[in-house]
């Protein structure tokens, strides 16, 4: 093999991929914890769980999958474009999927601004009149679709991170696993909005 | 060496497939939900969103095509999770 060049370059790749993937079963086990807790909570007070999800835009929370499961297919794309040897292409999928990942968040703003306005957040005086399992559901909500919004913008910005290592040709045909691993991370982001969407959105 | 792991290159079209099918079953869990069908609705929510995770975890984070030993391991935080919550339930089931 012609690797005389990369003689003296200290990689592992199975090992940055490995130690990636141990990362994301931490946040699985993160999330899965707090559906747990939702789910017993659901368990305990099914009325007021689907009184209080009749509040949730069903259509905003459509809009919002099709935006991740969009933008994860472009992410999932740019890996077979550098594979490609195709940088432009590469830079242009990332950019999309960091674009949309934007996207994602206007809408979060609007869906969580109009959610205050109305005077449900959590401790809010109109809430604190609500049932309990009511006052469960919208802190789940919160605390939920919160600290996933956080791993969006963790997300964007390794992305952002490795699209500047791509313009730098640090990463190449031969030397993408930081790329895959932004690619893992942003799937776990979506892997959980998988999730989240029929728990809080679908509930009828 | 290496580098044969990263041999394999997922076609772009394998994605797009991937992606209708996703978005496919989103519109169904949407439908689904909107005509009653009681405890089904959660069930099938949820069987399409466990399917939609397996797409994902398959071709988009390449399980399929990487070192089996992932996969493995992904399966067992998935068993043990719901492991978990199968103990969890058993105990507000029947304390």
């Amino acid at each position: 093999m012609n690797n005389s060049a990369h003689i003296d370059e200290h990689r592992d790749d199975e090992g940055a991929k490995t130690g990636m993937w141990i990362f994301i079963f931490t946040e699985l086990l993160l999330f899965g914890g707090l559906f747990i807790v939702y789910s017993v909570y659901r368990y305990l007070n099914p009325a007021a769980f689907h009184l209080a999800a009749e509040e949730l835009d069903t259509f905003i929370g459509t809009v919002n999958t099709v935006i991740l499961l969009v933008s994860s297919m472009t992410i999932a794309m740019s890996i077979s474009a550098i594979q490609y040897k195709n940088k432009k292409l590469t830079l242009l999928l990332m950019g999309i999927t960091i674009f949309l990942a934007l996207v994602f968040m206007v809408n979060k703003y609007f869906e969580w601004s109009g959610k205050i306005a109305h005077g449900i957040y959590p401790g809010s005086p109109t809430l604190m009149e609500a049932s309990q399992g009511e006052i469960l559901f919208f802190g789940l909500y919160y605390a939920m679709t919160g600290l996933h919004a956080l791993h969006i913008v963790i997300g964007v910005a390794f992305i952002a991170y490795v699209m500047r290592m791509v313009v730098k040709d640090e990463v190449q045909h031969d030397n993408f696993t930081i790329l895959e691993n932004s690619g893992l991370y942003w799937h776990l982001v979506d892997l959980i909005w998988i999730f989240l969407f029929p728990l809080f959105y679908l509930i009828t | 060496m290496e580098k044969e792991q990263h041999t394999h290159i997922v076609k772009y079209k394998t994605y797009v497939i991937v992606l209708i099918a996703l978005l496919f079953m989103t519109f169904a869990s949407v439908a689904i939900t909107s005509i009653n069908l009681g405890p089904y609705t959660v069930a099938g929510a949820l069987l399409l969103a466990s399917i939609k995770c397996v797409l994902v975890l398959l071709i988009f984070m390449h399980l399929k095509f990487d070192n089996k030993f992932y996969g493995i391991m992904v399966a067992s935080v998935f068993i043990l999770l719901a492991s978990v919550i199968f103990i969890t339930f058993l105990d507000y089931l029947y304390r």
